[in-house]
């Protein structure tokens, strides 16, 4: 009991904190539940548990917006994720590969970024817990020039915050 | 703080007595054909201008110099260097030798004589035809602030251009840009300005947010361009002289790929919502917006023709990114690109004869250009990336940036004759990107 107390204030002070710089977090609270580290990989609550077990991106084949099988089901572990977790928003951040046209890569990257959207919303999260962002070939995450950095760079990123109302 | 545009006082001097004899005024004036592309460059010498007082010494060298450049640039016109002169020019206003000149092949001779009074830079010039001995035009006289002598040479390599082509030229003029620099993954950006040659660098933006495809104002006092300083991609207006900038209209989604109606009272652009990308039309003034097309495809890269009654752009609607036109007020598309590949980034030249557009096939990139039917496709450069042509005011040239391959690619500037030749790099002091060529300056 006390260990919880502990950790919903510690999660309040931190909702807090994120409001006032409105960015990602590494997530996570004192205490410890049952053996598990909050806020550890192992936490089901935590973010780090939303970004390495769960996933935190999904990929997309050249100029494709379409969700694959494998897409959807980090999709559906994110969505079952957000309806548990109702403290906090995400927004979807689309991007695309360097092989593409600045402009028309942004609007892939928005093309992208809103199926994600879409897919979450379709899973029961609230249209306000979603936002969408477009980076189109301005910050791939590898940058050699093959279809390895490639494959990984055409992705839409799931960044979890603080809700303002929670 | 605001900068009055430069004003330059352009007088013709009195053609007098110093003209030789119009011994071969019958014979064809001295002229060279730019249209099927320039294989043999025509030769000209330009002696150090006649400097005409002590403080005009350095800017009789400089701005000689710069004048040589624009015109060797072009690729058109090729120098014959100094040290073959057999004439030296003292006196701008002696008679020219002009079998000193026939002797060593140039056609073109061009002489100049340079005065400082104060903080005013006065630049004279003649241009003669050799081999006619004949004068090509009235002589001009320049006046200009010293701080923009680089201009002066700009001016007076324009007016060569246009007597020797029959064209406008292109020298006076800047070039709006995305500076780079840091790591490919963590690029930072800023808007910046340069001459047509990539001299005078000046900054418009600090790199605390992303910014990209700048374009300019008809009347170049103007930049619009797309910025993250929002923290999503939103269309800016911003001064050039006081650097004051704002969103342009009211943009409730992501706001993108600006360019400017040629009358400058209308922005044209992509705004997406809920994930798909339609073009409207943003009245400057009032921020009214008017949307043009209507449809579930990407829908981008929108250029205005000259006369401002079509609009070129970029749509997947068939499945693969294409180019379209339409009437400048929306409606029906008509699809112009029919090669392989994708097409996208339409630019329509400047004399309306063209369209620029970057080529994306096999895993190439191209800059080329097509009819406005989209008829007599050539394409003018290949590589890893080559992307986003803009047209030099006279529709010559074409500026675009190259991006090399790899974790430490990087991108640089170049340009290219409309014709496929003459490519050249433009010298920036960072890496460099989305170029937009100014029309001429005034």
């Amino acid at each position: 009991m006390t260990n919880i107390l502990i950790k919903l204030s510690t999660m309040v002070v931190l909702a807090v904190g994120l409001t006032a710089c409105g960015d990602r977090f590494p997530g996570g609270a004192g205490g410890n539940i049952g053996g598990i580290q909050p806020g550890s990989v192992n936490d089901p609550t935590s973010l780090a548990y939303f970004q390495q077990t769960i996933g935190d991106r999904v990929l997309f084949a050249v100029d494709q917006s379409t969700l694959s099988p494998e897409a959807t089901d980090v999709l559906n572990g994110q969505a079952n994720w957000l309806l548990q977790n109702t403290q906090y928003v995400v927004t979807i951040e689309g991007h695309a590969d360097e092989q593409g046209t600045r402009e028309y890569n942004l609007a892939l990257g928005a093309r992208r970024a809103s199926a994600v959207q879409n897919y979450m919303v379709s899973r029961g999260i609230a249209d306000n817990r979603v936002k969408t962002l477009s980076w189109g070939k301005e910050r791939p995450i590898e940058i050699c020039s093959t279809e390895d950095c490639w494959s990984k760079n055409r992705r839409a990123v799931t960044v979890v915050s603080a809700s303002l109302g929670s | 703080m605001i900068k009055r545009i430069l004003t330059f006082l352009c007088t013709v001097l009195a053609s007098v007595s110093l003209m030789t004899t119009l011994a071969a005024a019958q014979s064809k004036p001295l002229r060279i054909e730019i249209t099927k592309g320039v294989i043999e460059p025509m030769p000209f010498a330009v002696p150090v201008f006649v400097a005409e007082n002590a403080a005009a010494g350095k800017y009789a060298r400089d701005l000689t110099k710069v004048l040589a450049a624009d015109l060797t640039g072009s690729g058109i016109f090729r120098e014959i260097p100094s040290a073959a002169h057999i004439s030296k020019i003292t006196n701008f206003n002696a008679p020219v030798q002009f079998s000193d000149w026939k002797a060593i092949n140039a056609q073109a001779l061009i002489t100049g004589a340079v005065s400082v009074s104060g903080d005013k830079l006065i630049v004279k010039f003649r241009l003669f035809d050799v081999f006619a001995q004949t004068a090509l035009g009235d002589g001009l006289q320049f006046v200009a602030t010293t701080k923009s002598w680089r201009r002066m040479s700009h001016k007076v390599a324009d007016a060569v251009y246009s007597r020797l082509t029959g064209e406008t030229g292109y020298f006076d003029s800047r070039v709006v840009y995305i500076a780079e620099e840091g790591p490919k993954g963590k690029r930072k950006k800023r808007l910046a300005l340069m001459d047509y040659d990539g001299a005078n660098v000046r900054y418009l933006t600090d790199a605390k947010a992303i910014v990209l495809s700048p374009r300019f104002s008809p009347n170049a006092r103007e930049v619009i361009f797309t910025s993250y300083e929002t923290g999503s991609p939103r269309v800016f207006l911003l001064n050039v002289d006081t650097l004051k900038r704002r969103i342009l209209g009211d943009q409730p989604s992501m706001a993108f790929a600006p360019r400017f109606s040629p009358d400058g009272r209308k922005v044209v652009m992509s705004l997406s919502e809920r994930g798909n990308s339609d073009i409207y039309v943003v009245d400057v003034a009032s921020g009214q917006k008017t949307r043009l097309t209507n449809s579930p495809a990407i829908e981008t890269a929108p250029s205005f023709s000259p006369d401002g009654s079509k609009i070129v752009f970029e749509s997947d609607r068939g499945g693969g990114q294409q180019i379209y036109v339409m009437s400048a007020s929306g409606g029906a598309a008509k699809r112009i690109s029919n090669g392989k590949g994708r097409y996208g980034t339409p630019v329509w030249s400047p004399r309306g004869d063209l369209i620029a557009f970057t080529k994306l096939n096999e895993g190439r990139f191209h800059i080329g250009v097509m009819r406005t039917d989209g008829s007599r496709e050539k394409l003018l450069s290949a590589s890893f990336l080559d992307e986003g042509p803009t047209w030099s005011p006279n529709g010559r040239v074409l500026m675009f940036f190259r991006e090399t391959a790899g974790a430490n690619g990087a991108p640089s500037i170049y340009s290219v004759d409309v014709t496929g030749r003459n490519l050249r790099k433009v010298n920036t002091p960072t890496f460099a990107s989305d170029p937009a060529w100014s029309g001429l300056l005034k």
